[in-house]
């Protein structure tokens, strides 16, 4: 493998980021209906008229408006909660100077060729925290176009030149006031309209925005609480059967055999199957299917399964850590430079797995014949899905169509490589012979017990100073199993960047700099969890420097001021943080604060923590304060959310996260043991947005990876000691 | 076995160690009851049993017979209503899986409480979890809930 440099391995959006295809604009006439559209490699013109569901397969339009007056923007990432539908909507609002109550949201269809994410390489899929920054332009364009048309047809009714038509909360108005037409009143004329060329669209001002930079109320709240949004777990058509897969109670274990006459004989048993992942039942509803299951005895083959527990792989970790791994950055020499260095310091980092368990547990619903497959789920990767599930089920990918509904949290476990989801549901209906839909469900234990995991993960840092205190060198050893390796996403011959991505591309200027990694393999399935590999490095790195900025006498932030010099988006937000925290103003005994900052997804975000720490060692988190910088704040309230939530979520997982092994089993099963962060335990967060006019970033995920360093930090300045294994508890170190 | 559910008569006739959950969402197709544990340990299943927030993955429906079941789709009076104007107010939701649980909670509390601390809210609401971690408008919620009920 050749030797990345920090910039080309690090970035997700940044590796796939390829300048946009020119935009066309094109549009699809429904008759009376309205009209859809979009943005296009290629142009298009008006299509026959025809009625509007015939156009629901072609449908590569962003944006619908509707005889009705509503506007509806068709959101081609899925909403599971990070305000996507709401923030996507907002750009279309903006450009068309629609009013907030008309606009509507619907997830689109599965179809690459429209809903491509140019970031992601133009796969159709949420992934990355890239949904807004692949967006932003295409909405503005579909929006912008969407305006041009509705006021064409306006000038054209009126009988007036289009220059002196204005739109006010979508009614279009001629100047003197005297001539209205709501957009629902000029769609059908609208529809008939060329779409206008990308060059000639005029787009707002942003003096004049009313919807951008403000906060406007979430799309999908009202739905989410009187009980009607339908998710994927909700939906579940008359006749279908539930189904449950028994799997290996060990990663990689197949069927020897299995006895199903216990479970047959249950009242609400519908068959048994097998399927490539375990033994299916499949039952008249989810009690039955639970029992059924409960009565199915399996017998395992481990021959080619994971045996060993966590610890024991923890201990491989380190011994492989004596070792030189695969270089992923080097400055100057870093050997030389420590063998000089006058201090010399060094730390093990501890990461354990993480389940991401999100709140709604996995599920699919497949309605199978013999030249179509039709699927209702939370699709976070239609891309990946529709193939897998087309061949599979002996299909042409195109015959395959995806609903994408509500998915109650993902947090990254919803897009595979595998597609593992699809390929259970799909798998279960063929081996059935689809004789009815099959709602394919995922339980709890499932779950927590199936595996996908945030890897495991080791790193073991080393920095040198010189007499002066100067940090002169820096090392930086990952072990850590591949997410990448031997899926689509990884060009071959490249280091897995997600293994490396905020240690590789650390910002710290040091003079002689090592990083490099090992990845081990495992039959343990692992995945991306939210920020995927900054989860691990900005902790190791950002809790490391507190030491080293200790060792040289210095204060953390004047420490990070002074190496970050280059670098101003970064020391933004410290510099904002630090500011609304007031550090350095003297603190009550027993608490304390703790800083770090760290990029992920092109944002860039630092938070600082405060904590109590009580004499029995217990600490609590009782305030964070937040700076992030995202470009332009679309939404500025859907980034205070996901900040909180970020925040919250890492949080949860540095005190009390951690799967662990036994002998190749799951040791946690559930909520009661695979602990999350409670009401009591959530601090009380105050976020900051930097005010930027740089391009709309994501923010899903950046709010994470700082948090746990913070607390880290914050305990390392109360106690002088450093927490170098998470989950760290409740207790600082004794 | 009888019970009013969202104020209309109901009648079970099915397995009695059924949980109440899975009537809920399958056979009356109220889906605003969620699954989230199956344990009695996240509350995403909670409903209100004669006014008590009861978890329904733990209840058996022959445990209805008799009672009063409101669901987040019948959640309403001075209290229901307060707490779902708050939580639209606020934005609360993200994924939303969570939340009829907590909406049900909050209004047994509020009934309840009707002038809570801050201490007191938080209190009320930890046994129910936010895996999006929306704790901090929940608990918001909650207070401005109390306040739009008060009038
Ligand atoms: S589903 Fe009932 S408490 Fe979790
Ligand atoms: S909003 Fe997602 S679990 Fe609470």
């Amino acid at each position: 493998m050749k030797n990345m440099t920090l910039r080309d391995s690090a970035n997700l959006a940044e590796r796939f980021a390829k300048p946009s295809r020119r935009m066309f604009l094109s549009v699809t006439a429904l008759s009376a209906a309205g009209f859809l559209i979009g943005c296009d490699s290629k142009p298009t013109t008006p299509a026959a008229t025809g009625p509007a569901e015939a156009f629901d397969a072609a449908m590569n339009w962003f944006v619908r408006v509707g005889s009705d007056n509503t506007v509806t923007v068709l959101n081609k990432h899925i909403e599971f909660g990070q305000g996507t539908a709401t923030g996507l909507s907002t750009l279309v609002a903006e450009e068309m100077d629609a009013d907030w109550s008309q606009i509507r949201v619907e997830h689109a269809p599965a179809d690459a060729s429209k809903y491509g994410n140019t970031i992601l390489g133009g796969a159709q899929g949420t992934g990355g925290s890239t949904a807004m920054a692949d967006s932003y332009q295409k909405m503005r364009v579909a929006g912008a176009g969407a305006r041009a048309m509705l006021i064409a047809a306006a000038a054209k009714r009126f009988g007036v030149d289009a220059g002196t038509l204005a739109i006010e909360k979508g009614v279009v108005r001629t100047a003197d006031g005297s001539k209205k037409a709501t957009f629902g009143e000029l769609a059908a004329d609208a529809a008939k309209i060329a779409p206008p060329a990308v060059e000639t669209l005029k787009f707002k001002d942003a003096a004049n925005y009313t919807y951008v930079g403000k906060s406007f109320a979430r799309l999908d709240s009202p739905g989410k609480t009187d009980g009607s949004a339908v998710f994927g777990y909700d939906y579940r058509p008359k006749d279908a059967v539930t189904a449950l897969i028994a799997r290996p109670p060990k990663f990689g274990g197949t069927v020897k055999s299995f006895d199903d006459s216990a479970a047959k004989k249950l009242p609400g048993t519908v068959a048994v199957v097998q399927v490539p992942q375990g033994v299916a039942v499949l039952a008249k509803d989810m009690w039955a299917a639970i029992k059924a299951r409960e009565a199915l005895k399996v017998e395992w083959d481990f021959a080619k399964a994971e045996t060993r527990g966590s610890a024991e792989m923890m201990a491989d970790y380190k011994k492989l850590a004596s070792g030189a791994g695969v270089s992923a950055r080097k400055e100057g020499d870093a050997a030389a430079a420590m063998k000089g260095a006058k201090k010399k310091l060094s730390a093990d980092f501890e990461f354990p797995f993480l389940a991401h368990a999100p709140l709604e547990a996995l599920n699919c619903t497949v309605v199978l014949t013999a030249d179509s497959c039709e699927m209702w789920f939370g699709s976070q990767f239609p891309s990946l899905d529709q193939p897998t599930a087309a061949a599979i089920a002996g299909l042409k990918p195109e015959q395959v169509k995806i609903h994408t509904l509500y998915a109650g949290g993902s947090f990254g476990r919803r897009a595979t490589p595998t597609a593992d989801l699809a390929a259970e549901a799909v798998g279960v209906a063929k081996a059935w012979g689809g004789k009815a839909p099959v709602k394919l469900v995922h339980t709890r234990e499932d779950d927590i017990k199936g595996g996908y995991y945030r890897p495991m993960v080791l790193h073991r840092m080393a920095a040198g100073l010189d007499a002066q205190g100067v940090p002169v060198a820096w090392t930086n050893r990952i072990v850590t199993q591949s997410i990448m390796e031997g899926t689509p996403f990884l060009p071959a011959g490249q280091i897995d960047f997600t293994a490396i991505e905020g240690s590789a591309d650390l910002p710290y200027v040091f003079a002689n700099m090592d990083v490099d990694v090992h990845l081990p393999k495992s039959a343990v399935p692992v995945l991306w969890w939210r920020s995927v590999g900054h989860t691990h490095t900005a902790f190791a790195t950002e809790v490391f420097l507190d030491e080293v900025a200790k060792a040289a006498g210095k204060d953390p932030l004047e420490f990070r001021r002074t190496l970050l010099a280059k670098h101003p988006r970064h020391l933004g937000v410290l510099n904002l943080a630090a500011e609304k925290a007031g550090w350095g103003t003297p603190m009550e005994k027993g608490r304390a604060r703790g800083i770090a900052v760290h990029e992920s997804f092109s944002s860039f975000v630092a938070h600082v923590a405060e904590i109590t720490v009580k004499p029995d060692r217990s600490f609590t988190v009782d305030r964070v304060v937040c700076a992030v910088d995202c470009g332009i704040a679309v939404n500025p309230d859907v980034i205070v959310a996901q900040m909180e939530g970020g925040i919250g979520y890492g949080l949860s997982a540095a005190l009390h996260e951690a799967i662990t092994l036994t002998k190749g089993e799951v040791d946690q099963s559930n909520f009661t043991d695979y602990t999350i962060l409670r009401a009591s335990e959530m601090p009380k967060v105050e976020v900051h947005i930097v005010p930027s006019t740089e391009k709309p970033t994501g923010v899903g995920e950046p709010g994470l990876p700082p948090i746990a360093p913070a607390v880290a930090n914050a305990i390392f300045a109360a106690t002088g000691k450093s927490v170098r294994k998470l989950p760290m508890g409740t207790k600082v170190p004794a | 076995m009888d019970f009013t559910l969202n104020g209309k008569a109901r009648t079970y006739s099915g397995d009695p160690d059924r949980p109440l959950l899975w009537v809920l969402r399958e056979d009356e197709a109220l889906t605003g009851t969620k699954y989230g544990c199956g344990v009695a340990a996240c509350g995403a299943c909670t409903v209100l049993i004669d006014g008590t927030p009861t978890r329904s993955c733990a209840t058996p429906a022959s445990a209805v017979a008799g009672t009063k079941v409101t669901t987040i789709e019948g959640l309403n009076g001075k209290v229901g209503e307060a707490v779902r104007t708050a939580w639209r107010e606020l934005d609360v939701v993200q994924c939303g899986w969570c939340q009829s649980g907590q909406m049900l909670t909050a209004t047994a509390f509020l009934t309840e409480t009707p002038a809570p601390t801050e201490a007191e809210i938080t209190a009320a609401m930890d046994n129910n979890l936010c895996r999006c971690a929306t704790y901090q408008r929940i608990k918001t919620a909650v207070a401005r809930a109390a306040d739009i009920a008060k009038g």
